[in-house]
């Protein structure tokens, strides 16, 4: 007996009633619903080169237009690139070139450029690695997001996360893991030198990092005092680090975890040639450009080892507009896609009329 | 109290922990137990004998087909959830995640999937356990009586609570608890009747017996006093075996046998009350035993699949060995410098380039484990779930008359269905309807041609016809289902009236309730009513008057003529060599209680002695039967050999004596008459119903009945029949002699009433009745006379098979007492020995059946079911080659095969016929000789003339078929050719054959043809049948389908799927399998990075595919933010948007059929993604570390540029797919676009179209058959395909159907000629017409086509009954041109035919109006019309031609 075999069509019979006509009445005869006769109203498109042919001019026509659009947005961006690392003996940082992480005195070097062109709106002063594999998967693990959003048991218990940086010398480091370790402590000041003189350019160190990072995602310690250094009071410095963290920067609200320039390098990079935001440089008035055309210097305190991986430092400075910094790509992209898909609806329309021809009306005679 | 010897190995899957005890403990017993199983009552106090624990548990009732238990099912499900591989490489990838040096993800977020899809198959086990539990409790607690010893009376107890050795009393219509041993019947003869639809579905009443001795008994059963001892064979799954014996408290055994049991899941009918012991309960039951459940296949594209997932791990393991031999020497690189960004280990030292590459190989495992798709097989499970509910559902696959859909058995095959290549079918009850009609008979050499009852059966066919006609004719399913009213009223006459309970493939012992309210089987009114043949009926009327006379007269009855003592003989045989049981269908049998002094069939001597001694009739009843009882009891057991044989001689002797003059016993057929009325409760003979065990038989009982030869009752040892003028003659039954497939016969040994003599009538096939024959000299003149009846019978006999009837052959034997006598005592010896007493009895059958006199033989038609040759012709024209396989003799099988358009007439067939395997040889090498030259004449023709362009673009799988060609071959040749030596010339001839036709095949050899064609030529096979012969076939195919009709449940219960009609195949094979396997294909290689059929370099192309779109999904994002301030997670985004954007517009391009699921899943997706992305980014800043992307997709969405790169993106991505997909539909449509562009244009456009494209009308608002052809072959060249597909409608839209080119059968020229007039005449002549509706008079051809078809089939319509409809072009000529071309016609036709085919071709050639032909035509046509129009009915009976049209013009039509 197929007793087990389909439970279900045994439940709607009438087991214990003999003689009685069981199921009788119910024929098993399918529903004629349209769902279960497969008849829903379908639409079957069918690709033919008369039918996709507008597809393709269409998106030729609005493709070429984006990509001119982003090509000549992106081609007005202002940009600048000073590589400062000092491979070539004749850079004045060459000297620098292979400085450890905590050498004192610090070395320093200046190096002298010159802007062609002024730079009109606000200016983004970037630093930029090269060959540096910030998207390193141990690497990226390397931290500790609840040490690093002020939970103080994190704090003194850095997760394992964090292994082999999370304690020194007994004490829990603050913040721990390799990222923050290994965390850029170049200092760039740039000069603008007019007739001589250098008049120091205001450098904006603030808004640069994301807000939602600086007021939600990192957090110093909670406590009574405003003191961050009582606030970190059990915890050691980071091994690479010539200072602890509540020294990052003189201003409370940008010392400790939530001081910008380590919350910008906390947010690792996806490729390993990168830029990261240094400094804003804003615009002060309508009459003047931001940076005008002629000579500059940029002072570099050169502490950050990247020879010994064939690294590259860079200092960048340049314009945004809405999409973003100089990059021509996207526009390049759009243009070509936009052209192979022009061409290619007129190599269909060139078939749609020899075989097309065939389907509608030698097929069909009407 | 029984000792279940055997172990555990047939016991249900779950062993309690008693049941493991107890396994233990029997182990422990001694080995020669082993063997049997000993039943003993419980009634019974603890014997001092009995020394072991009594009441063990062990077999109870009930029934546990539960998989867990509360408590275990955590574990257990578990566990077997883990053999699965797939859920073990899950659960190895998310542990790995849990080593630290190696994870990708957060482990806890690893566990998610695995952690979900066992919670997602742990719940559909549960539910599934938990429905089984339900029905389990429901059976369980049914209610059945059993005998309570404290208080001695029959007690209501639940089944659960029978144990083996418990008695049970079953009433009328219940339903059979256990497997019950018979002691007590309330029926006089201890018979009960079983009915056993829920075991074998087979609807005929199977008798049973009370085991002998208890059949003796006076009193009442009484299970108190039981105390013998039965051992019998330990539980099997065998349905049709029982041995054992019962061991009495005196020492005396008897035999038991399945005669004697009752098995669980029948029903009690016919009998007020039976008693018997249960021997087998529970699980231990022969129905559970047999239930093995749903089958396992694995299909063709799962195997395909899996060689992919290998390939798949296979990339795998390369890239992950690439991307860590790339890392270890990117480590290497650095050397010792230490960069900033590389972090130590644990220890602090940095990881060595090695360990790092071995490290980065399993990470990088984790990373890939979506390239093996895992979740392919879990969603391959969903969507077969989904496909067979839809095939459930289909209303195509529902058969009203049986109240049956499709069942699918197997669930794991269903895209098989569109796969199939080959398909081998049994014929009888698969093609034909197993209904058999008699149709004519021949008596003593004089035919009888019941041309009336042809008539009749014409009119039920019209029915049939017409009904499938408003079918086809609605195109769309909609429209099918507005049948005008009054069709509607005829289906239902018919669905009530043939309600036969055909049992689909649910045993299920609930719904068996159901079955009572039905009919019997066999009693449609086709079957029932038989106009009689005036010629014979008068005959028969003739000679009953003179046997009245006789009778009167007290004349002996050898003074009736030969012929008509034939007649009535032939009659007598017609009615009573049978089986068939008479009842009326609610009511149990009322019988007299009285016991009747006859006991049959004849037992022992002693029984025989006391029936044919005078004395006897003046002893009362019941003394004789106490009498003979203590004889019985006094005598040694017959059969042993301690009877002596002097005695039994004597004993012999005298009976001799007194047999020859017993004068009284004349009239006991007479005598009796009056007092037993009570016989048959019906005396009114409208309501008797017959129930036969084969359909021939009732057939035959029926047409003696229209012939007042009725069959009014049958009982074990008589058998009445109602004669005119005659009155009811009781003939005594002496023993019937079963039918059995060896012999191939069937007999009865009775007493004839009228002349006192024992006769034995004989029914049998006439190839086997004909050899046994009394041979007659050809001297004397009677033996003269005989032997010309013989030659004129056999001469009728092949004129019958000729026209696709069932013959039988019936004949006759007289016995005289001493041949008896003699022949009794060995059959006697044979009934009662135990060990293979089968043997024996065949021989005492075979010994009796001799020396036989010929009185005639009759003519069973065999209908076709509804749509066999239109099913046919699309599974042909799909591909696929279609093979019979039947048992029947050649020639009913060449002409059903005819019938159901597998063979054309015009066809050359190749019949093999050989006597030994040299010869076999010989033929095959010629005939393979005679191919080739054939062959490569074809293809000189084909270059050079294109006038001859083989037929089948649209045809089987390999190249070379011939459409002209069809093999028969019959089963002796059959044996030879599947030798090893020559099975691959006989594949290389059959494959390039059109249609094979095995005749007079054994199942085996059924299975072996299959076998052969699966393993040789890798084909995929199907196999359908009905009947328990075509079970080894279904079984080796790679889908086998059953159909659930009225020879039992065997197919059904072996096959993966069962349908109730053949022609229910065409839709499942040709649509659900299509959609199945492309559907499935299609999902399959979208999850392996994703298109159309599947074809295994189509899983490379998508590779390629994927590999490109990975790319541009990687690489768009990688230079828009190359050097700039991007983080990890802001870039991965981007990234996962664009995949997803990319993955559902692939879906987009390759979805064939947008429906609103379709357009919701797509946006739910994408909606899906965004809400979930936008929630999680938004919801928890320091989760999930490393994994942490907080608020980055909000940032994003304030960009432009991550809008930019998702739009780019996935237009890049997918625009080579998209091209590919255009050019193709453009340059290279297949068949199935083709078929869609038609369907969007304007109706009547549309309707145009199926004459230019040749496709039937029906399919196109499907599929044109070429779109299900082309992707159902994976393996033949697709390009191919396309040019095949693309040939057809191109060539011939150029022209009017007249290219030279256009695709016609290879032979005949004129015929091409023919059927192009035949194509457009709808069209021409209502273009005459000027101008009616040109939709219309395609239609009205179309259906003209249809109508042709019907016509061809029933040859004796008459031409204004097949053309219903009126219309204004001139009907005659209509008519009559569509009559010719459609009909077998004779020869005088043929030429007028041939004529003027030739001329038309020769302005067809020329490529003038066709018109001019036309009209020529009708002029022809209309010149015979005057002449031939009368002659035409009698004409046309004459034997089909071998010029006939029909199908040529089908075929080519089409």
């Amino acid at each position: 007996m197929a007793v087990n075999y389909n439970a279900k069509e045994e439940a709607d019979g009438h087991p214990s009633g003999v003689g009685v006509p069981g199921g009788a009445g119910k024929s098993r005869k399918p529903d004629n619903t349209a769902f279960k006769q497969q008849r829903l109203p379908a639409w079957q498109p069918i690709l033919t080169a008369g039918t996709v042919l507008p597809a393709f001019f269409i998106i030729g026509l609005i493709f070429i237009p984006i990509g001119i659009g982003i090509f000549v947005t992106s081609n007005n961006i202002r940009e600048y690139e000073i590589d400062y690392t000092g491979t070539d003996s004749s850079s004045p940082c060459n000297k620098c070139l292979n400085v450890s992480w905590n050498s004192t005195p610090p070395c320093t070097c200046t190096i002298n450029f010159t802007l062609d062109q002024p730079f009109e709106t606000n200016v983004f002063m970037y630093y930029g690695l090269s060959n540096f594999y910030q998207n390193h998967r141990r690497y990226v693990k390397s931290r500790d997001d609840s040490q690093l959003n002020g939970d103080n048991n994190s704090l003194l218990h850095p997760s394992k996360e964090c292994e082999p940086y999370s304690m020194s010398e007994n004490k829990p480091i603050a913040p721990c893991g390799a990222i923050a370790n290994s965390m850029f402590n170049d200092t760039l000041e740039l000069f603008r030198i007019d007739n001589e003189t250098r008049t120091p350019i205001t450098l904006n160190k603030k808004g640069i990092a994301w807000w939602t990072d600086k007021n939600v995602k990192f957090r110093n310690p909670s406590g009574n005092t405003n003191n961050l250094t009582a606030l970190f009071q059990g915890t050691t410095k980071p091994v690479n680090w010539p200072k602890p963290v509540y020294m990052l920067d003189s201003e409370t609200d940008n010392n400790g975890f939530i001081n910008e320039d380590f919350i910008v390098w906390m947010r690792t990079a996806a490729l390993p040639t990168f830029r990261k935001l240094y400094r804003l440089i804003e615009r002060k008035n309508n009459l003047q450009p931001t940076l005008q055309a002629g000579k500059y210097s940029l002072d570099i305190t050169y502490n950050y080892p990247v020879h010994s991986f064939d690294g590259r430092k860079r200092m960048i400075l340049s314009t945004i507009s809405w999409m973003g910094g100089k990059n021509p790509f996207l526009g390049i992209a759009y243009i070509t896609v936009g052209s192979i898909c022009f061409f290619l609806g007129v190599v269909l329309l060139v078939i749609h009329h020899k075989y097309g021809n065939r389907n509608t009306s030698a097929d069909i005679p009407n | 109290m029984a000792q279940d010897a055997e172990g555990g190995e047939d016991a249900p899957q779950v062993l309690k922990e008693e049941e493991k005890e107890r396994k233990n403990r029997r182990r422990s017993k001694r080995k020669k137990e082993s063997k049997t199983r000993t039943v003993r009552s419980n009634l019974l106090l603890p014997g001092p004998e009995a020394e072991k624990p009594q009441r063990s548990p062990l077999a109870n009732n009930r029934l546990k087909t539960t998989k867990y238990t509360a408590l275990s099912f955590l574990p257990k499900n578990l566990f077997e959830q883990f053999h699965r591989l797939a859920n073990v490489y899950f659960v190895f990838i998310a542990l790995l995640n849990f080593v630290p040096a190696v994870n990708a993800f957060q482990p806890v977020l690893a566990l998610a999937p695995v952690l979900f899809i066992l919670a997602v198959t742990a719940i559909k086990d549960l539910w599934e356990d938990y429905s089984r539990y339900r029905s389990d409790n429901e059976i369980n607690h049914m209610e059945c009586l059993v005998y309570c010893r404290n208080e001695k009376k029959y007690m209501n107890r639940y089944w659960k609570e029978v144990e083996v050795g418990d008695f049970i009393q079953l009433r009328c219509n219940e339903i059979i608890p256990a497997d019950i041993l018979l002691l007590s019947s309330s029926d006089p003869d201890g018979l009960c009747h079983i009915e056993t639809a829920n075991l074998d579905g087979e609807t005929n009443l199977k008798q049973r017996q009370v085991v002998r001795r208890f059949l003796e008994l006076d009193s009442e059963f009484d299970p108190l006093k039981f105390t013998s001892v039965i051992e019998c064979e330990k539980p099997n799954n065998d349905l049709s075996r029982f041995r054992g014996y019962i061991v009495h408290k005196s020492g005396k055994r008897d035999g038991l046998y399945k005669e004697n049991l009752l098995l669980r899941g029948c029903t009690v009918r016919n009998t007020e009350e039976v008693t018997g012991i249960v021997i087998y309960a529970g699980h231990e039951t022969k129905a559970l035993l047999n239930n093995s459940g749903p089958r396992y296949k694995r299909s063709k594209l799962e195997r395909q699949m899996n060689i992919d997932v290998l390939w798949c791990v296979l990339i795998l393991i390369v890239m992950c060995l690439f991307s860590a031999i790339g890392h270890g020497l990117w480590v290497w690189q650095y050397g010792e410098k230490k960069p900033a960004f590389s972090v130590p280990g644990l220890d602090g030292n940095y990881l060595s380039p090695v360990l790092a590459a071995v490290y980065l190989f399993l990470t990088m495992i984790i990373v890939f484990q979506v390239l093996i798709p895992i979740s392919l097989y879990v969603s391959i499970e969903v969507v077969k779930a989904c496909q067979v509910f839809f095939i459930h559902q289909d209303k195509d696959l529902y058969d009203e008359e049986t109240d049956s859909q499709l069942q699918c058995r197997a669930l794991n095959i269903t895209e098989d269905l569109g796969q199939m290549q080959y398909i081998f079918s049994d014929k009888t009850g698969t093609l034909t309807e197993n209904k058999m009609v008699f149709r004519r008979c021949t008596v003593s050499g004089i035919e009888y041609s019941h041309d009336a009852n042809a008539r009749r059966l014409a009119m039920y066919q019209e029915a049939d016809s017409e009904e499938e006609e408003t079918a086809a004719k609605g195109g769309t399913l909609s429209q099918r289902n507005s049948v005008s009213s009054h069709q509607s009223i005829k289906v239902v006459h018919r669905s009530l009236s043939m309600k036969s309970h055909r049992r689909t493939g649910s045993r299920a012992e609930a719904k068996r309730a159901s079955i009572l309210s039905k009919h019997t089987a066999f009693s449609s009114p086709m079957e029932k009513d038989i106009t009689p043949d005036p010629n014979l009926l008068e005959k028969v009327n003739e000679c009953a008057r003179n046997l009245e006379v006789m009778r009167s007269h007290e004349q002996p009855l050898s003074q009736l003529t030969p012929e008509l003592s034939d007649i009535f003989d032939f009659f007598i045989a017609l009615t009573i060599c049978n089986t068939v049981v008479v009842t009326s269908p609610d009511q149990p049998r009322q019988k007299v209680r009285v016991r009747f002094e006859l006991k049959s069939p004849v037992k022992t001597i002693e029984d025989f002695i006391r029936r044919f001694t005078p004395s006897r009739l003046t002893s009362g009843s019941n003394s004789s039967s106490s009498s003979s009882l203590t004889t019985s009891k006094s005598m040694p057991r017959v059969g042993s050999s301690i009877l002596s044989s002097t005695s039994t001689e004597s004993t012999l002797l005298k009976l001799e004596e007194k047999l020859a003059h017993s004068p009284q016993m004349n009239n006991n057929g007479y005598s009796s008459q009056q007092d037993r009325r009570a016989i048959g409760s019906r005396p009114e003979e409208g309501e008797l119903r017959y129930e036969a065990e084969s359909p021939d038989e009732a057939a035959l009982v029926y047409a003696a009945r229209a012939y007042n030869c009725a069959l009014v009752g049958r009982l074990s040892d008589q058998v009445s029949v109602e004669l005119p003028h005659l009155g009811r003659l009781t003939f005594e039954l002496l023993h019937t002699l079963g039918f059995d497939s060896i012999r191939k016969r069937m007999s009865v040994v009775v007493r004839h009433p009228l002349t006192d003599e024992i006769n034995v009538y004989t029914k049998g096939a006439d190839s086997v009745i004909m050899d046994l024959l009394l041979p007659c000299s050809s001297d004397d003149p009677r033996g003269n006379h005989q032997k010309k009846i013989q030659s004129k019978t056999q001469n009728y006999l092949n004129l019958y098979a000729v026209d696709g009837l069932r013959t039988l052959c019936i004949a006759k034997r007289v016995l005289s007492k001493e041949e008896y006598a003699s022949w009794l005592k060995s059959h006697l010896e044979a009934e009662s020995s135990i060990e293979n007493r089968e043997e024996l009895l065949f021989q005492s059958a075979l010994r009796i059946e001799t020396n036989l006199h010929l009185l005639g033989a009759t003519g069973i038609e065999d209908r076709l079911q509804d749509g066999v040759p239109e099913t046919i012709a699309n599974l042909r024209k799909a591909g696929l080659q279609i093979w019979i396989l039947t048992g029947d003799k050649q020639e009913t099988a060449i002409n059903i095969a005819y019938a159901c358009k597998l063979l054309d007439h015009d066809e050359e067939i190749i019949t093999l016929n050989a006597e030994s395997l040299e010869t076999s040889a010989a033929l095959l090498d010629h005939c393979l000789q005679y191919i080739e030259s054939k062959f490569s004449n074809n293809t000189i023709d084909k270059t050079a003339g294109n006038t001859t362009v083989g037929f089948c673009p649209l045809s089987p799988p390999s190249s070379s078929v011939h459409s002209s060609l069809g093999l028969v071959i019959d089963g002796k040749t059959l044996a030879y050719a599947l030798d090893k030596t020559l099975e691959d010339k006989f594949l290389s001839l059959a494959r390039r054959c059109c249609s094979v036709l095995c005749c007079r095949s054994t199942p085996l050899q059924k299975s072996m043809v299959v076998k052969l064609v699966r393993d040789k030529l890798k084909a995929m096979t199907l196999a359908i049948g009905d009947g328990a012969n075509d079970v080894s076939m279904i079984q080796v195919a790679d889908v086998g389908v059953g159909i659930s009709g009225p020879e039992g449940m065997q197919a059904v219960m072996a096959s993966d799927f069962a349908v109730p009609r053949f022609r229910h195949l065409e839709k499942l094979l040709l649509v659900h399998g299509h959609w199945c396997y492309s559907r499935l294909a299609n999902m399959v290689l979208y999850f392996f990075y994703k298109n159309a059929e599947y074809q295994p370099h189509m899983f490379w192309m998508n590779m390629i595919d994927a590999l490109y779109q990975s790319l541009v999904c990687f690489y768009i994002p990688f230079f828009t933010y190359y050097d700039s301030e991007v983080d990890l997670f802001s870039w991965g985004t981007p990234i996962t948007t664009i995949a997803l954007f990319t993955i559902i517009l692939h879906l987009a391009i390759e979805t064939k059929t947008w429906t609103l699921f379709h357009w919701s899943s797509c946006i739910f997706s994408i909606l899906l993604f965004f809400i979930v992305a936008l929630v999680y980014n938004a919801s928890c800043p320091i989760c999930y570390p490393p994994s942490n992307p907080y608020w980055t997709m909000e940032k994003l969405m304030g960009e432009p540029v991550f809008y930019l790169i998702c739009i780019i993106s996935p237009v890049v991505a997918l625009l080579p797919r998209f091209l590919y997909r255009t050019l193709q539909g453009t340059v290279f449509p297949t068949q199935l676009q083709l078929g869609r562009q038609l369907n969007r244009l304007p109706p009547e456009t549309r309707n145009q179209i199926p004459n230019r494209l040749n496709i039937k009308k029906e399919t196109i608002p499907q599929k044109p058959p070429c779109a299900e052809h082309c992707p159902q072959n994976p393996k033949s060249n697709d390009s191919d395909c396309f040019k095949a597909c693309n040939q057809t409608p191109s060539s011939q839209s150029s022209q009017y159907g007249n290219d030279p080119a256009f695709p016609s059968n290879t032979k005949a020229e004129h015929t091409t000629g023919l059927s192009v007039t035949a194509s457009p005449p709808g069209s021409l002549l209502c273009g005459g017409e000027k101008h009616s509706s040109v939709a219309n008079s395609q239609e009205r051809s179309l259906g003209f086509h249809e109508i042709t078809h019907n016509t061809s089939e029933m040859e004796s319509m008459s031409v204004e009954e097949t053309f219903p409809w009126n219309t204004t072009v001139d009907q005659s000529s209509f008519s009559l041109l569509n009559w010719i071309t459609s009909t077998p016609l004779f020869s005088r036709f043929g030429r007028v035919l041939q004529l003027s085919p030739h001329r038309l071709q020769n302005e067809v050639q020329d490529n003038m109006c066709v018109l001019g032909s036309i009209s020529s035509l009708h002029q022809d046509f209309k010149g015979l019309t005057g002449k031939n129009s009368n002659d035409f009915q009698e004409q046309l009976k004459g034997t089909p031609t071998n010029f006939c049209k029909s199908e040529t013009l089908e075929t080519t039509f089409l």
